[in-house]
């Protein structure tokens, strides 16, 4: 561990400990707790948590790999709030300190770890999901009767996480014909003229994520990230932070585990004693997934890439999230079903897990990619 | 906190690959199933020339005091290429227990021979271990039990599952080592043993995979590779992931074990329930993708299979090692160190 990792660990953990709030927030996905959840990224940001990993001129702290993993350990272990702003913060952040120009970093990133701009992830379309290369929204080139060249956005995204309250959004927009090579990566806000949200009510009965409609939606060519028709490339850079080791990072799946461990302690009895061994194996999967990635970390500090073995970490994750809060069900019995207090979180928790394997490419197509890409196997 | 491999010890595993894979191991373990250990000791000399036989033993009695992760990483090696003997007791356990036991007599009577690989040896350790594995190939019997560490003969004999491997009776002898701290040295040689074990395991599953994969892009079904075939792409991907999230527990449990931590017990066995988990999957899948060559005593791959049964139950069961871990982590002692 590096030098100062200790004393940063104790300083997030007294922090957070004196600041998480004691009940639960109303959920994120209602307008009240949509903005109950803003106000905590605001306390986070004015303490310079709420993005260590980043530059200072952005509002980070310019920390490690090594020490942003331990702020997420710390992070879940004292069951702190849902990130309102994790696409933004996880996925667009890395894009546009990669990709984007200086002037949009400098315009984008601070208002992001302050959460006044919220952003929302726009790339599945209705006919494009895993086979994403086939995404139909167009955007067209205009730069006639107006002050600034742009684009006009016109089509329909789905599944966009966060985008019934959120303020932006970053997606993949066709601006040539062909499939890779004929995407542009492009910024829009939700509440633009033309963009129509549509919640849609998830498993779980909350509107987490919604439909977008764009009908001739203006964006300026100050809000393209990077080149156009270069979209697919940069997207995948995104794709491969999403699911390697910035989105679930293994904090949450250590303390999940240890409350698994401790619930099961509590239980006692002869489901207890059945469940034993889904028990171990979950706390097993946990320490095996934060071991991994504390390497991957320490080779990625010492210059390595990570490339396709990212798919190797989101499938092991994905499944050890929906094994682990499985068997936190099963250990509850029939007050497994019962929602809301502490123990419907488990089951919130539980319906949560079960989009894991679909979201940021589904498991099956992360398998293909480890048996063609890692093992050579033919296509 | 970080395990990751140095360059040296990544050095090291890539020269035993190469002087293993020149070698016909699987000739010598063929050999070794019909009575004949003279190429598998042979190996084993050489296998001494690069220093795996001295890694547990300390530098005053002729050995290189290596850490436990050099241990695993050379078991590691010897797994991956199904080598017949016994490993985990002869460069790991019976050294780290002789070692432990710290009596200059008994250092200088077993551990120069074992360092210069010049002597095999084995041992039961009740009940973890109830036989001693390879005893007619050993110079050195033991038989550890936590009040006394006794020299043995070999008893009844038993077949494994596992051609290349036998198991016998260890009867106790004359008595080598007794009184209470006789019972640190016995445990400790027990997480020595599990963890070569648990690296046995690891390397077997990843020459398990590897041959799968090789099977997958050669061999043509419906006027294709079937490894182009989805359904088994997606097997061996499975198998992939848990060969990759295994490596790390082993690692980990060795730095563990090498710095005397506290958690080393509950690492020990997490590592040997994932490395015997990832091990398992990698032989129903090789032995499915392979079809019926692979249900052969024709084609190698049943000695990496068998090899993989019988490592499985050896050096704690499963539910053993879960019961450990469980312990472990159920009494408060949840520290993720």
């Amino acid at each position: 561990m590096s030098p100062g990792t200790g004393a940063f660990r104790a300083e997030v953990r007294d922090w957070l400990r004196a600041h998480v709030p004691s009940a639960p927030l109303p959920s994120v996905d209602t307008a009240e707790g949509f903005a109950r959840h803003r106000e905590w990224e605001r306390e986070l940001a004015a303490a310079r948590l709420s993005v260590v990993s980043w530059p200072p001129r952005y509002g980070g702290r310019g920390a490690s790999l090594l020490e942003w993993l331990v702020f997420e350990e710390e992070y879940h272990a004292a069951a702190a709030p849902v990130r309102v702003g994790q696409n933004g913060l996880f996925l667009l952040a890395p894009t546009l300190m990669r990709h984007g120009t200086a002037e949009q970093c400098d315009r984008l990133l601070p208002p992001m770890a302050r959460a006044d701009e919220v952003w929302a992830q726009a790339w599945s379309e209705p006919e494009a999901g895993s086979d994403l290369a086939a995404v139909r929204a167009s955007a067209v080139r205009v730069n006639t009767g107006r002050a600034e060249g742009g684009w006009l956005l016109s089509g329909t995204k789905t599944w966009s996480s966060r985008a019934v309250f959120a303020d932006k959004a970053f997606g993949l927009f066709r601006s040539d014909p062909g499939r890779h090579d004929g995407l542009t990566y492009l910024l829009f806000g939700l509440r633009a003229d033309g963009v129509t949200v549509r919640p849609i009510r998830q498993l779980g009965g909350e509107t987490g994520f919604a439909e977008i409609f764009l009908d001739g939606v203006f964006v300026p060519d100050a809000d393209v990230v990077g080149a156009p028709g270069d979209g697919w490339r940069i997207a995948m850079s995104t794709a491969g932070d999403e699911r390697g080791l910035s989105l679930r990072s293994p904090g949450r799946f250590s303390a999940a585990a240890a409350r698994l461990v401790e619930l099961w302690r509590r239980a006692g009895g002869p489901d207890a004693d059945s469940l034993r061994d889904r028990v171990v194996d979950a706390w097993i999967g946990a320490q095996a997934y934060r071991l991994h990635t504390f390497a991957t970390a320490a080779r990625l500090a010492a210059g390595g890439t990570l490339g396709a073995e990212a798919s190797l970490g989101k499938v092991f994750w994905s499944e050890l999230d929906v094994a682990l809060h499985e068997t936190a069900l099963d250990l509850l019995g029939p007050r497994a079903e019962l929602r809301g207090g502490e123990e419907g979180r488990w089951l919130d928790g539980y319906l949560f897990s079960l989009a894991g394997p679909i979201y940021a490419g589904t498991n099956e197509i992360q398998r293909t990619v480890i048996a063609e890409r890692l093992l050579g196997l033919p296509r | 906190m970080t395990f990751t491999r140095s360059a040296e010890q990544q050095q090291f595993a890539s020269s035993l690959h190469d002087l293993l894979a020149a070698a016909d191991v699987p000739g010598a373990a063929r050999r070794w199933a019909d009575g004949d250990h003279s190429p598998g000791l042979a190996l084993w000399r050489k296998l001494a020339g690069l220093g795996v036989t001295a890694l547990a033993v300390p530098p005053r009695s002729g050995g290189l005091g290596a850490s436990w992760l050099d241990v695993v990483i050379a078991c590691e090696e010897l797994g991956h290429h199904a080598m017949p003997g016994p490993v985990a007791e002869s460069a790991a356990a019976v050294p780290g227990l002789i070692a432990a036991l710290a009596d200059e007599r008994l250092s200088a009577r077993w551990l120069p021979g074992l360092a210069a690989g010049d002597l095999i040896a084995t041992l039961a350790l009740p009940p973890w271990l109830p036989h001693a594995a390879d005893a007619d190939a050993a110079g050195l019997v033991l038989l550890a039990e936590p009040g006394a560490v006794r020299l043995a003969t070999a008893g009844t004999r038993h077949r494994s599952v596992d051609p290349a491997r036998s198991l016998s009776q260890a009867r106790g002898r004359e008595v080598l080592a007794q009184g209470p701290a006789v019972a640190g040295a016995v445990a400790r040689a027990r997480e020595a043993g599990t963890l070569a074990c648990a690296a046995q395991l690891l390397g077997a599953g990843r020459a398990l995979l590897e041959a799968s994969v090789r099977h997958a892009g050669q061999r043509s079904q419906f006027g294709r590779p079937i490894g182009s075939f989805q359904a088994v792409k997606h097997r061996l991907a499975d198998v992939a992931i848990g060969l990759e999230f295994a490596r790390p527990l082993l690692d980990a449990a060795a730095v563990a074990v090498t710095d005397g931590e506290s958690t080393a017990a509950r690492d020990v066995s997490a590592a040997k329930v994932a490395c015997t988990g990832a091990a398992q999957r990698a032989a129903r899948a090789a032995l499915q993708v392979h079809g019926a060559i692979g249900y052969t005593q024709e084609h190698d791959l049943h000695l990496w299979l068998t090899k993989v049964r019988a490592l499985a139950g050896a050096w704690g069961s499963q539910a053993e090692h879960r019961a450990r871990v469980m312990a472990a982590i159920a009494d408060g002692s949840l520290a993720w160190s």
